[in-house]
């Protein structure tokens, strides 16, 4: 370990422990990274757990570097009031969620809280088709056309309240489980309101079991 | 109609972040009221006049600045925005009373265990619409605070293990963690403070409170050492980080096989090889020089514990029934491995298989296909391509069933299917007929000693066989075009499979059926035993040869020839079928000599530290996507079915109708290996009445097949009633989804009455103060009644203006 300042108390260590899915090492081994992205003269404890990253710093990080989602996951764990600093318990915070012992409801909920870029409470369309362009990567070439995300996310009319979107021609009332229609709205909006809400969301991830990885 | 309102109603101003919840005990008064408010709502309107109070709409939190409305839709007012964004099925994700209040009903869930709990308890459960009676006036710290006092009350009820466990799976930030476990913790120790008096009871308590605390610290610290002693955690995780959790389910699949060789490996290490070791009869025979080939060959005589002559050694006076203990703990690691094997299947298969995950596949793929565990910049631009590939390939799917092939195209594609599959199966009968017509060849000419190392050519021919022919198949799929990638994979596993297989089944056939007749006079089990120690070693032979020419060779032309910048992929399925092949040769020949599976773990040892230096130096990720979960449960299947049910058949036809060899083993003088244990049986019968259950049992429940009935009938009704159930729960499920859908047309209808009632006054306002200071018209009557008329009549959907999609 570094300079004497910076160890936890034990107390702090044990009750960092208990209220994440982190182990001492790994809650250890995340403060001295935190410290090092601090300047020098706010590397003591007391200063580290007061001191503010900036999203700049963390986006520096190799792990978070590689990540598309990288700049919602800090503002998502960031509590700061203008939402663009980590201290260093939302990092560990951030730590927690992310890692392999994380119940997959916490980890979903926080998914669903990255995704929604644009923080209402729910996934609309324009929620989604950032985020799979987010998915695809970031090139012109490589991103969906727009005829192929009109097509995944929404494509015929939701609400069978006897109205039709642009070109869709189907009308009347789908009961919303044909499996062979398979668009994301149409598999996970339940209630057809046009969005997915958070339970909808936890719905369609408990159906998958690879995202607990 | 399509106009912003800058209108209020007594709509208090709630930034985007904290909704406001009614408390959960409220649920019966809300219904009530919801209708009196509408009716409030009008008669304000009507009588009091209409408040122009023009609130930016801004007010409402940053959050609705960012609200970008689709083209050609009309911007609702910002007070409806605001109660649509107000509404719980949107604050439950984001406030923290809607958290604190859901996991306050948890608690209590988790405290009142045995009895249900009320309905009006039930704040996630209930319907939003049903809870929006948001417009009263109360400050929003009011209304959290109580939650949170509620919430820590009941905390307080619970053990600390359990605390902390609510704790830590809350979605909060860590700093309101922390607070709500000072105040639950707090009183607590007030309490136990005010104990002082009755020393005696105070101090034991203490005393017991220290003791659970210390178990606790031990615990968590044995845990958490556990945890950091698992081997190679760190190599695994570079794996992980580096390649995905594709690549990584190889390893782990590696490490299970080595779990199941360990448990395989000890009881026999422990009555077999230890009895031997310890008490060690003279030698037989001569024992000849020993030199490095042997270590190929396996060709070792003399009494040793590899091969399987056993003498029979006295335990200190008493005889060590030999053969009885080398059947019973055969039987026994046997035994104890199906039931791993099969315990581990369905763990896995319980994690990876959910009802109706049909269905849904593209949501799925999107939310769920980014692999977190990447860190490198190149491999998660493989991701990027991999996942949009899947995407591409869905969308395309999903067009190809709109518009089905014709009669002709489908035909074609199932002729074509169908020589394809006629080829590969072609190929792997001749691959059989190859290695019978081999094993023939040197069955006629026997080997003299000296010449051992013409034992090898049959494991080579196998090897070759099996290193060949996968190839040939795949150039021949490559003729079909499937419309699904995913099934391209499992297509060519299966082919491979079942071409292992074949031969496998073509080799026990030769060894059970023409070897033992031709080696009457001398040891076949010996011979086989070998045999198979010599198929390992060769199998590892080629796998390192594999890993040498496949991945390091070819990364090296594949630069400085063909100057690609693209490393050779890593094949998943064909190494997992590999180690599946080894696996099942240990299987096989363990009957016959007992030390194979430690072999086998040095081999997986080895050919793990070669896989993932050649991995790390020479391979990229495969661009195929790849349900992780989901193959890991389909090897385990084909390590539990094909493989390890062919090697216990192979056991039991070795144990039940071969006989033994007349000049070594420890069943030399019995007719069948299963005789010992019909043998000792009679011994027992012949000892006494203090042991005669045991003959009871042998005689009535194992060579009694009524028993068996009876068992696999039950067995039979058991899976009968749990597909039911599950048939059950899938109309359940469906009529749920039906009966939330009929929720959300409901919301629908009233969000879009509210927004029509908003509309009307905002033109009713309009007009007024257009009219400059002229009175009112006698709108407000005709509003009221109109409002009303609207209401409260008719129960039918009815045909609205507005296209309730476009509400986000």
């Amino acid at each position: 370990m570094g300079g004497s300042g910076s160890r936890l108390s034990k107390e702090l260590l044990a009750e960092y422990q208990d209220l994440t899915f982190l182990t001492k090492q790994e809650i250890l081994l995340a403060h001295r990274r935190f410290c090092e992205l601090l300047p020098q003269e706010q590397r003591s404890m007391e200063e580290s757990l007061r001191a503010q990253v900036s999203f700049e710093q963390i986006l520096s990080l190799p792990e978070l570097k590689a990540n598309p989602f990288k700049e919602r996951i800090c503002r998502v764990f960031s509590t700061a009031p203008t939402r663009d600093s980590l201290s260093f318990e939302d990092f560990l915070d951030l730590l927690s969620v992310f890692s392999d012992t994380a119940t997959p409801d916490i980890k979903s909920h926080y998914a669903f809280r990255i995704f929604d870029f644009d923080d209402d409470g729910t996934l609309n369309r324009e929620d989604l088709s950032r985020l799979v362009n987010c998915l695809t990567g970031e090139g012109e070439d490589t991103r969906l056309s727009a005829a192929e995300m009109k097509q995944l996310i929404d494509n015929v009319s939701v609400a069978g309240l006897g109205l039709a979107g642009p070109g869709s021609g189907r009308e009347g009332w789908t009961c919303g489980l044909k499996p062979s229609h398979s668009q994301i709205l149409e598999e996970s909006d339940i209630d057809r309101d046009g969005t997915i809400n958070l339970s909808e969301f936890q719905h369609v991830i408990s159906r998958s079991p690879d995202f607990a990885s | 109609m399509a106009q912003p309102l800058a209108f209020i109603l007594d709509v208090p101003e709630t930034p985007g972040n904290q909704g406001q919840e009614p408390s959960p005990y409220d649920e019966s008064e809300v219904h009530d009221s919801f209708h009196q408010l509408i009716q409030e709502q009008s008669q304000r309107a009507a009588q009091e006049g209409l408040e122009l109070q023009p609130r930016e709409p801004g007010a409402s939190g940053s959050d609705h600045q960012t609200l970008r409305q689709p083209e050609g839709v009309p911007a609702h007012s910002t007070a409806t925005l605001r109660i649509l964004a107000s509404m719980p099925s949107r604050t439950i994700g984001r406030s923290r009373g809607a958290i604190i209040s859901q996991y306050y009903n948890r608690t209590v869930q988790l405290r009142r265990r045995g009895s249900r709990p009320l309905l009006g308890d039930m704040v996630r459960s209930a319907r939003p619409s049903l809870r929006l009676y948001d417009l009263e006036l109360d400050p929003m710290a009011r209304g959290e605070e109580e939650k949170q006092s509620l919430l820590v009350k009941e905390l307080q009820g619970l053990s600390v293990a359990q605390r902390d466990h609510m704790l830590r799976g809350m979605p909060l930030s860590l700093a309101e963690k922390r607070c709500l476990r000072e105040k639950s913790r707090t009183p607590r120790g007030r309490r136990r403070g005010q104990q002082g008096h009755g020393g005696g009871f105070s101090c034991c308590s203490r005393l017991r409170y220290a003791c659970i605390l210390a178990l606790h610290s031990l615990g968590v610290a044995l845990l958490s050492r556990l945890h950091a002693l698992m081997p190679w955690r760190y190599a695994l995780k570079r794996i992980g980080g580096q390649f995905g959790s594709s690549v990584l389910s190889y390893f782990l699949f590696l490490k299970t096989l080595l779990v199941f060789n360990a448990l395989l490996l000890l009881p026999l290490l422990a009555f077999i090889v230890g009895a031997q070791a310890a008490f060690p009869a003279a030698p037989s025979a001569t024992a000849s020089a020993c030199t490095g080939l042997e270590l190929l060959t396996g060709t070792v005589r003399s009494c040793r514990p590899l091969t399987g002559d056993q003498c029979t050694p006295r335990v200190g006076g008493l005889p060590y029934n030999m053969p009885l203990a080398y059947l019973f703990t055969m039987g026994v690691a046997f035994f104890i491995t199906c039931i791993a094997l099969v315990y581990s299947m369905a763990h896995s298969f319980g994690e990876s298989y959910r009802v109706g995950s049909a269905s849904g596949v593209h949501a799925i793929t999107v939310f769920c296909s980014w692999d977190y565990k990447v860190t490198q910049k190149r491999a998660s631009r493989l991701q990027h391509d991999s996942v949009r590939t899947r995407l591409k390939e869905l969308l395309a799917e999903w067009r190809l069933r709109q518009e089905p092939r014709s009669v002709c195209g489908k035909m074609r594609q199932a002729a074509v299917l169908g020589i394809v599959w006629l080829l590969c199966l072609g190929t792997v009968l001749g691959c059989a007929v190859a290695v019978h017509a081999f094993s023939e060849l040197m069955l006629q000419s026997p080997v003299v000693a000296g010449r051992e190392v013409a034992l090898l050519a049959l494991p080579l021919v196998v090897s070759l066989l099996n290193l060949g022919a996968p190839y040939l198949c795949r150039g021949l799929a490559a003729l079909e075009q499937h419309d699904s990638p995913v099934l391209e994979v499992y297509v060519a596993v299966c082919r491979n499979l079942f071409l292992k297989m074949v031969v496998l089944g073509t080799l026990c056939y030769h060894w059970l059926g023409r070897r033992v007749g031709a080696l009457q006079g001398q040891c076949w089990e010996d011979f086989v035993g070998q045999e198979l120690y010599r198929f390992m070693v060769m199998d590892f032979v080629f796998a390192l040869l594999d890993t040498l020419f496949g991945e390091l060779v070819w990364r090296a032309i594949s630069e400085k020839k063909l100057k690609r910048r693209r490393k050779p992929e890593f094949d998943i399925a064909r190494n997992v079928l590999e180690l599946i092949y080894g696996q099942t040769l240990t299987w096989l020949g363990v009957l016959f000599s007992p030390l194979l599976p430690a072999v086998q773990i040095i081999k997986l040892l080895l050919l793990f530290y070669v896989k993932k230096t050649s991995l790390l130096a020479n391979c990229q990720a495969p661009r195929r996507p790849w349900l992780a979960s989901h193959m890991s449960t389909v090897f385990l299947t084909l390590l539990c079915f094909p493989s390890f049910l062919g090697a216990a058949i192979f056991f039991c036809y070795a144990v039940w109708q071969v006989k033994p060899s007349s000049i070594c083993g420890p069943f030399r003088t019995l007719d069948t290996m299963y005789q010992a244990g019909t043998v000792w049986v009679r011994l027992l019968e012949r000892a006494g009445p203090r042991v005669s259950w045991l003959p009871w049992v042998h005689r009535n429940l194992v060579e009694n097949t009524f028993f068996i009935f009876l068992v696999s009938a039950l067995l039979l009704a058991v899976i009968y009633l749990n597909i039911q159930v599950v048939r059950g729960q899938r109309k359940v499920i469906c009529l749920l989804k039906e009966q939330i859908s009929n929720e959300g047309e409901d919301k629908i209808f009233l969000i879009n009455k509210l927004h029509s009632v908003y509309e009307r006054k905002e033109r009713k306002e309009k007009a007024r103060s257009r009219a400059g200071g002229t009175e009112e018209a006698a709108t407000p009557p005709a509003l009221l009644t109109e409002g009303r008329d609207a209401r409260w009549d008719g129960n039918g959907p009815r045909r609205l203006t507005l296209q309730p999609e476009l509400l986000a």
